[in-house]
């Protein structure tokens, strides 16, 4: 572990993955917390998609969040992705993946839905080509 | 610039020329530890873009069944539960693995990756289960284009989860073999981030892909 220990002078960064806490008591602990939050929000996810105690339409705006706020704790307990100094090179680089994550998708399904909406209903296609 | 490069690889302390009152203190490279680490972080991220694609695929697709079975007839949500929960404790068996390789204790390390390697393997017969009983059905990824984004979409995490588990049982072997030496705990940092990134994608998929799917 001296590998990434700091430096005399200047904060060296962290390997994303790794932790500043070394002692095994508050690691340990660490995944604790995070499978239980992980569990407790999957089970909520599976709740929340089966009932009709909730209002239909907020149903899958519900599983999104849930499934966002999920993969933040993934990334805090599991991953170790924090917010100090010594992470700012992984936070950057998951801030790209992310920014170009959301242009896909959020494009594709942008582009799709208007190509859809002018698209001429296919019977009417098909009789001018006949 | 030739000072800067001599004072990189000599590490410390120099004067930068014509700037005699300033002292100028530099790090060094950083620990290869980092390097490593860092560098596989990218490579995880552009699988995760990777990823990405099939998912806008999945979602523009979602409703082109061609007349066959929607993703409501054919998802069973119990199995889907089961697979999550393998996943998920072999994310946390993963963990307890990574903190057992930094206090040097082999036999837990073994047994951690080795309880991994089962949740994993479970995982995967799972989903080969359900796979096998989709195609039995007729609802094999020629079916429809929504059955061909899903099947590329699963089935590519499935992929990803298969070659883990092969890169996870020769992290045990070279434990076993070479102990915990500097270069093999460095591919340990990088398989940890591996099984964790795959949670992750896991979780994007069972929010998008079986519980939207099954609602649209």
């Amino acid at each position: 572990m001296s590998e990434h220990l700091h430096g005399t002078h200047g904060q060296l960064d962290v390997a994303p993955g790794d932790e500043e806490e070394v002692r095994v008591g508050p690691r340990l602990l660490g995944y604790v917390v995070g499978l239980g939050l992980a569990i407790l929000l999957t089970a909520t996810s599976f709740f929340i998609a089966g009932t009709d105690l909730v209002w239909q339409p907020s149903i899958p705006v519900a599983i999104i969040v849930l499934a966002i706020a999920q993969m933040g704790v993934h990334l805090v307990f599991f991953l170790h992705i924090t917010t100090g100094a010594d992470n700012t090179n992984n936070v950057l680089a998951l801030a790209f993946g992310l920014l170009i994550v959301f242009l896909v998708i959020g494009g594709s399904l942008w582009i799709m839905s208007n190509l859809n909406h002018n698209m001429m209903p296919m019977d009417q296609i098909m009789r001018m080509q006949r | 610039m030739v000072d800067t490069t001599l004072a990189f690889s000599e590490g410390g302390a120099h004067r930068l020329r014509g700037m005699e009152e300033s002292v100028v203190v530099h790090d060094g490279p950083a620990p290869k530890r980092i390097v490593t680490g860092y560098g596989f972080w990218i490579f995880l991220l552009s699988d995760i873009i990777m990823f990405s694609c099939f998912f806008a695929a999945y979602a523009v697709l979602l409703g082109q069944t061609a007349g066959g079975p929607s993703g409501a007839q054919l998802f069973d949500l119990r199995s889907v539960v089961a697979e999550t929960a393998c996943l998920l404790l072999s994310s946390f068996t993963c963990g307890l693995a990574s903190i057992a390789a930094d206090v040097r204790s082999a036999r837990w390390y073994q047994a951690s990756m080795a309880a991994t390697c089962v949740l994993g393997l479970a995982f995967l017969a799972l989903e080969g289960r359900e796979f096998a009983s989709l195609v039995s059905q007729g609802a094999g990824p020629t079916r429809s284009a929504f059955l061909s984004a899903f099947f590329t979409l699963v089935g590519c995490h499935g992929a990803h989860v298969s070659a883990g588990i092969l890169w996870l049982l020769t992290m045990m072997a070279q434990v076993f073999g070479k102990g915990f030496r500097a270069d093999i705990l460095r591919r340990i940092l990088c398989f940890a981030l591996f099984w964790h990134a795959l949670d992750i994608i896991w979780v994007a998929i069972f929010s998008v892909v079986y519980l939207l799917g099954s609602a649209a």
